[in-house]
């Protein structure tokens, strides 16, 4: 990992986790695999706070432990992963995905797992219920089957896996009683192997069979009462043992990944042609959903007949356009979609990674674009189209005067955004017989673009920290007031009262509060964003990593 | 050929045939950029919606409930200072979530905090017997050292890199103090047969029973 991406992962831990786990998570991430004592040891936190802290970044799936790597009888060993703590920029995306997916419901559940990293199925529905109570009405209230519903559809579209057993708790999983597991589960087989979460078969199922027992009696106990009742009945079940215990959830990023390509690809679609195709693109890519692996780098091939038929009715498209759209799909450039064969009226496929290498071609012209201007971009874009330009031919075929051209192709070379090539006539590199070609390499310009984000986000935090740092006794002070407020209102006080409290914050005060929020909220925002762009250029890299092995 | 080329127009063909003309080039960038340079061209705006403000709103919200959780480990140091009466309440609110224990069948056994109870009963009865000995015949004791620090030589050095590790333990939090580690009983185990005459601290804590060594 480089060092824009430790600072990033060293604030998002700061943030969420404090300062503690930021120290002990930044060391292991720049020393890579080490055991508790040499941590102790290097970063002299002391041993209860390191314990902590690797307790929870274990927690939150960012550290896994090895033991034995030196040899049998060896140190457990940590090692964290940057990746997964890069994912916690992206929480508030998976969090709103859900809820376009599967409704509140949904959106909690994930909530809740992405805050406390792992959970049970039991103790994720019932929170999840307790909080949907408590937003409901009086005399409503949220029936844990209905929640453990919605989680179980979650795990059937995968977008919730089980966390891979560990190979020590493997053999005392399989003998605590009343755990569903599947007893033709060999424990060796996980053991030996890197505990992948799909390595585990039971990955995605559902421990049913206890839950339902479960929801119902607390139906009767919870059925048309209020929301106090439904806490009581909490109290009560937490006595109880749910038949679950051992077996954590969490969220299958993955897949939330796969489903934010097949969004880009759709989108791009719908910008480029119309809504029309993207419907017909998207029905594509729910076909292929299932098929396909998340590696391969187009679908499976649909004949026009099956895409026909699985076209939603609503969208009332006749066969004739389809293959008329079809075909438009095809030629287009960006080559979204290909022609497999020609069987069965045409085999059509999405080209999944000619789709993203477009999609962040596009992403890297728009960068150049908006630094260096409209006249630098088409430098940009003839060189990525020509592949090798000499200097005096970028000047004649981009069309700009040969000055402010060669201006441009520095700057952009002096970014690296443009490369510089040799090529000798003779082997003495004598400047009058070489050829001297600029060209753009897309994948390394993409990482170094991918490096600029996580600086970017890093830049942003930090900002972030500053403003509110800056006016942190104001912030104090309308958190107090706030607080008394809620306190007289609770207890019913007059309106003079409350307004007098009111006004203890003066009107400059309330101007600089308001400043301060709208500030904040555009340095949140913009991380969101920003990490839209991360998603793009990571999914490139990684596709086109898969593609080339 | 080291001298070649150092001179100015030292270029043996004709740069002109390059492109690079009199008064064609950019002007020669002298010393590093600026680190704050004028930027040419202003970023476009943030995209506005209604999802992009939920999501903006979710991320607030995820940060505050994150900050909240046990998972947030906090550094108890600024116990000294003073306490404002509304912190306390500010504080009720924020710890009104309970402690956290992680399952241990997931993580590695050497993370578990240790429970002080069983402990030091363990450590007791070596102790008594240990220092029953002791009244008895002090040169066996001594030999018995003597031996124990022949037959391991590695514990010793353990034990002098937990020292140092021991000491920064005490400043922390009576709450942290529940909790020990293995290793330091080794150490404790030590230093109470050699100082010890024989009293009975059973009501001590481990901790303690240090603190009266060395200070």
């Amino acid at each position: 990992m480089t060092a824009q991406e430790v600072r990033l992962c060293g604030l998002l831990l700061r943030e969420h986790f404090g300062e503690v786990v930021e120290k002990v998570g930044t060391h292991l991430l720049r020393s890579g695999t080490q055991n508790l004592r040499t941590i102790i040891h290097e970063t002299g936190v002391s041993l209860d706070l390191v314990k902590k802290s690797l307790c929870v970044l274990m927690q939150h799936g960012a550290c896994v432990f090895s033991s034995g790597r030196k040899g049998p009888g060896s140190p457990t060993e940590y090692q964290v992963t940057c990746d997964r703590i890069l994912r916690i920029l992206r929480y508030p995306r998976y969090i709103y995905t859900a809820k376009t997916l599967y409704g509140d419901t949904g959106e909690l559940i994930i909530e809740e797992l992405l805050q406390r990293g792992h959970m049970t199925m039991s103790s994720t529905v019932k929170t999840v219920a307790d909080r949907l109570t408590q937003n409901m009405e009086e005399g409503h209230s949220m029936d844990y089957n209905e929640v453990s519903a919605a989680f179980s559809k979650l795990v059937e579209t995968h977008f919730l896996q089980r966390c891979p057993p560990m190979a020590v708790a493997q053999t005392t999983d399989k003998t605590t009683p009343g755990t569903p597991a599947a007893p033709g589960t060999p424990a060796e087989a996980v053991s030996t192997t890197t505990p992948t979460p799909e390595s585990f078969p039971d990955c995605y199922k559902v421990p049913d069979v206890t839950l339902i027992g479960r929801g119902k009696r607390q139906l009767s106990g919870e059925d048309g009462e209020d929301q106090r009742n439904a806490k009581k009945a909490k109290l009560d079940s937490e006595v109880r043992t749910h038949g679950d215990e051992g077996i954590y959830w969490q969220v299958t990023f993955e897949r939330f990944h796969l489903h934010f390509r097949d969004q880009a690809i759709i989108n791009a679609v719908a910008s480029r042609l119309d809504q029309t195709s993207s419907e017909i693109v998207r029905t594509m890519l729910r076909m292929s959903e299932v098929l396909t692996s998340p590696t391969a780098t187009c679908t499976k091939p649909l004949s026009a007949n099956e895409i026909f038929r699985a076209l939603p009715t609503s969208y009332n498209i006749p066969r004739p356009i389809l293959d008329q759209y079809l075909t438009l799909l095809v030629d287009d450039p960006m080559e979204f979609v290909g022609k497999a064969g020609e069987s069965g009226g045409g085999m059509y496929v999405v080209n999944l990674h000619k789709a993203l290498s477009n999609l962040a071609r596009a992403t890297l012209e728009s960068v150049v674009q908006e630094r260096f201007g409209s006249r630098s971009a088409r430098i940009f874009r003839l060189l990525l189209r020509k592949r090798h330009l000499e200097q005096k031919q970028v000047e004649d075929f981009a069309m700009i005067p040969a000055k402010e051209a060669k201006d441009m192709l520095y700057t952009l070379l002096s970014q690296n955004l443009v490369q510089l090539q040799e090529i000798p006539k003779t082997p003495d590199y004598a400047p009058s017989r070489t050829f001297y070609l600029y060209t753009v390499n897309q994948l390394p310009t993409a990482r170094m673009l991918l490096q600029n984000c996580y600086k970017t986000v890093a830049n942003l935090i930090e900002r972030r920290l500053f403003e509110t740092k800056e006016s942190k006794r104001l912030l104090e002070k309308s958190q107090r007031i706030e607080a008394i407020l809620a306190s007289l209102q609770a207890s019913g006080a007059e309106p003079e009262q409350l307004k007098e409290v009111e006004e203890m914050i003066t009107a400059p005060e309330k101007q600089q509060l308001d400043a301060l929020r709208l500030h904040v909220n555009k340095l949140d925002s913009a991380e969101n964003q920003v990490d839209e762009t991360i998603f793009l250029l990571e999914c490139y890299i990684d596709s086109t990593a898969t593609t080339t092995r | 050929m080291a001298g070649k080329g150092r001179g100015v127009a030292a270029f043996t063909f004709n740069i002109e045939a390059l492109g690079i003309g009199r008064g064609s080039m950019p002007e020669a960038r002298v010393g590093p950029s600026p680190l704050f340079p004028n930027t040419d061209f202003k970023p476009v705006p943030l995209r506005a919606g209604e999802d992009e403000d939920y999501m903006l709103a979710l991320k607030q919200e995820l940060r505050g409930t994150m900050q909240r959780l046990p998972h947030n480990i906090k550094i108890q140091s600024n116990k000294a200072d003073v306490e404002k009466y509304t912190e306390k309440y500010l504080k009720q609110r924020q710890m009104e979530d309970d402690e956290w224990t992680p399952d241990w069948n997931l993580f590695p056994k050497e993370l578990m905090p240790q429970k002080k109870k069983p402990r030091p009963k363990a450590g007791m009865k070596t102790k008594t017997k240990k220092t029953r000995k002791d009244t008895e015949d002090m040169l066996s004791k001594l030999d018995e050292l003597a031996k124990k620090d022949d037959g391991n030589p590695e514990k010793s050095d353990d034990e002098t890199e937990k020292k140092t590790g021991k000491n920064e333990n005490e400043e922390e939090e009576i709450e942290e103090e529940e909790y020990d580690d293995e290793d330091i009983e080794e150490e404790n185990d030590y230093i109470e047969s050699y100082f010890d005459n024989g009293e009975d601290f059973a009501a001590d804590s481990d901790d303690n029973m240090d603190g009266e060594a060395t200070y």
